[in-house]
């Protein structure tokens, strides 16, 4: 278990404040947040790589805060592997055997074991500088699991592959950690990884917790309009809230429950956003009139963009249903969604 | 599938390139000025070489005072570039790892010793442990006598080749990841355990190339060896008085005996430096 209280570290021009957050034992658990808000200072400051400012770092119940790193026993995979160049890949692995209080015979086969587990078989000999990147990442996952860590972090450790490997490394941590039934905190700024993995999600901004809940509250319950814009919602407008309706973009929509719209912030999803070409939604859907501005191919989906008087609204619709509709930039379409999926701030 | 045109195209295209670099005007002032800096530094060297008879070079190797001048040059070196490695290590890792202040004034300290004027150097060090300062006095009490002696031109040499340690050995620490490190300490390895198992391994070629750098500054000393310990005389040394008592001819056998060991030891240095096949 990992239990942060008030953690807080400070760098030259940068600082991680008062980050409280409690990881269950054996749970797996993303930290999300865009580049350069401080995810991997809080990973490090758990493993005892930064110096601590202030607050408790708290391991299965031990005050670990100033204890340094070689004795926590805290694993780290990092997103560009570090793995030791002059060493084969299992002088790798078996690097940190020596220095815990481990019955050899066990620890030779535990890391045969995660040998067999993570298909090392045939690598063995070799040297990091000949392995792919889906290789090294799994070496580097062996090595941290070799000295049979309380808690194992990973930073980015999909960010550096090739997306072919990315879905292997993505299969083997699940694996893992279904196997291995011990404590994952993973630092990404992918929400789908995070969904794919993690049984709840923390999302930081700025060295702040802005959200930590369940991967489907935040998905769904987003706290405030940064969680929602980083979870997926591209729809997000200034708003404001009267007479159970709320106006935005010279539109309004009934609003499904009282809310209290404090930040006048209008977020919602992409996918639940429906087109038509004739107005043919029904009741519970709130709709407007609008033309499709854009129509950019976006991987397997195409993104529109659809504007309804000042407000521009973006949705997602797979290929084959935009050429069964024959969908055209300037055309005129409705546009709906059921006023639940709205969420105000 | 590319077509025959396209292949003559591009075949076209390469030698059109080859054509334009060996008629670029470019290439041929490179050209000159490479070859004239390599005359310039081979050509006095092998007019010393070639010059003293192979009767006078069998001579000098056979005069006791010129092999005892070059042991002392060579061991002296040595020990310098040794004492360097030792102390400068420390040094030299603490500026790789860390930005704290007065940094650059550290750097810049270490730095001096280069730009100084080489008898200057010797000056400042006879006038820190000469009899005249009380540094010097105890350093007599205790018994250990700089001016004249071996430790004094130990001393002297350790302070001109330093930079040339400190400053190779740093680049070497900066260019192993500091991540390797973190790795090695989360997987229990303490501080030294780490600098021993991770950055030794992946830096002493630097050092290496440091210590011969180092070694290389000190046994081509003379300016400031010769106020500190004129005698014993170190093979610098010896060549000059033999150039001012004797003559060109006298001193030049000397130079290529002192050439010819160095250039062994140092190849030999570089030779064990070099990557293995499984590195590279």
């Amino acid at each position: 278990m990992i239990k942060l209280e008030q953690l807080t570290v400070k760098l030259p021009g940068f600082a991680v404040q008062d980050i409280s957050l409690q990881v269950a034992p054996g749970e797996f658990f993303a930290l999300l947040g865009p580049t350069g808000s401080g995810k991997t200072v809080i990973l490090e400051s758990i493993a005892g790589l930064v110096h601590v400012t202030g607050g408790v770092i708290r391991v299965d119940g031990k005050t670990i805060t100033h204890l340094p790193p070689e004795q926590r026993r805290i694993g780290i995979v990092y997103q560009d592997y570090a793995l030791f160049p002059h060493l084969t890949v299992m002088e790798n692995i078996c690097y940190g055997l020596r220095y815990f209080d481990l019955d050899m015979h066990q620890a030779r086969q535990r890391v045969d074991h995660l040998v067999e587990l993570l298909g090392l078989q045939n690598i063995t000999h070799r040297r990091p500088l000949h392995l792919s990147g889906g290789e090294k990442q799994r070496v580097c996952l062996a090595r941290a699991l070799s000295v049979n860590p309380s808690v194992l972090l990973l930073d980015e450790p999909l960010s550096a592959l090739d997306p072919n490997f990315r879905e292997e490394i993505r299969r083997v941590l699940k694996k893992l950690h279904g196997e291995l039934r011990i404590t994952f905190m993973m630092v990404t700024h992918d929400f789908s990884e995070a969904l794919y993995l993690a049984d709840r999600v923390g999302i930081i901004r700025n060295g702040r917790m802005e959200q930590v809940g369940s991967t489907e509250d935040i998905f769904l319950r987003p706290a405030n309009p940064f969680v929602a814009e980083f979870v997926g919602m591209k729809n997000i407008f200034a708003a404001c809230v009267a007479d159970q309706k709320i106006e935005f973009g010279g539109l309004s929509c009934p609003l499904s429950e009282q809310v209290i719209c404090k930040q006048g912030v209008l977020a919602l999803r992409p996918e639940d956003i429906v087109l038509q070409r004739e107005n043919g939604f029904s009741d519970d859907y709130v709709h407007y009139a609008g033309v499709i501005e854009q129509i950019v191919p976006a991987g397997l989906w195409h993104e529109i963009s659809v504007r309804c008087r000042e407000a521009c609204f973006k949705t997602i619709m797979d290929r084959k249903t935009l050429m069964m509709h024959r969908y055209n930039e300037g055309d005129a379409v409705y546009l709906g969604f059921q006023a639940e999926a709205v969420r105000v701030f | 599938m590319p077509t025959n045109q396209e292949k003559s195209g591009a075949a076209g295209e390469t030698a059109g390139n080859r054509r334009l670099s060996f008629g670029s005007p470019f290439l041929y002032v490179t050209f000159f000025f490479s070859a004239a800096v390599l005359l310039f530094i081979v050509m006095p060297l092998f007019q010393m070489v070639s010059q003293p008879s192979l009767a006078s070079l069998w001579e000098t190797i056979h005069d006791p005072e010129v092999l005892s001048s070059i042991w002392l040059s060579v061991y002296t070196a040595l020990i310098a570039a040794l004492i360097a490695f030792v102390v400068g290590t420390p040094l030299a890792y603490s500026l790789a790892r860390h930005d704290f202040f007065g940094k650059k004034l550290i750097e810049s300290i270490i730095d001096l010793p280069i730009m100084i004027p080489h008898p200057v150097v010797g000056i400042a060090i006879l006038s820190l442990l000469g009899r005249g300062h009380p540094l010097g006095q105890l350093m007599g009490k205790i018994g250990l006598r700089i001016m004249g002696s071996v430790t004094g031109i130990i001393v002297v040499l350790t302070f001109v080749g330093l930079p040339f340690y400190l400053n190779a050995a740093k680049s070497g620490f900066e260019s192993v990841p500091v991540r390797l490190e973190k790795v090695s300490r989360s997987l229990g390895a303490g501080r030294a355990a780490t600098f021993f198992r991770v950055t030794f391994p992946l830096s002493w070629r630097h050092m290496l190339g440091g210590v011969i750098m180092c070694a290389a500054r000190a046994v081509s000393e003379f300016g400031a060896v010769v106020i500190v310990a004129y005698h014993p005389m170190i093979a610098p040394v010896l060549m000059y008085e033999r150039f001012t008592a004797y003559g060109l001819k006298y001193s030049q056998p000397v130079g290529v005996w002192l050439i010819l060991v160095c250039l062994t030891l140092f190849m030999l240095l570089r030779l064990v430096s070099l990557p293995s096949k499984v590195e590279r």
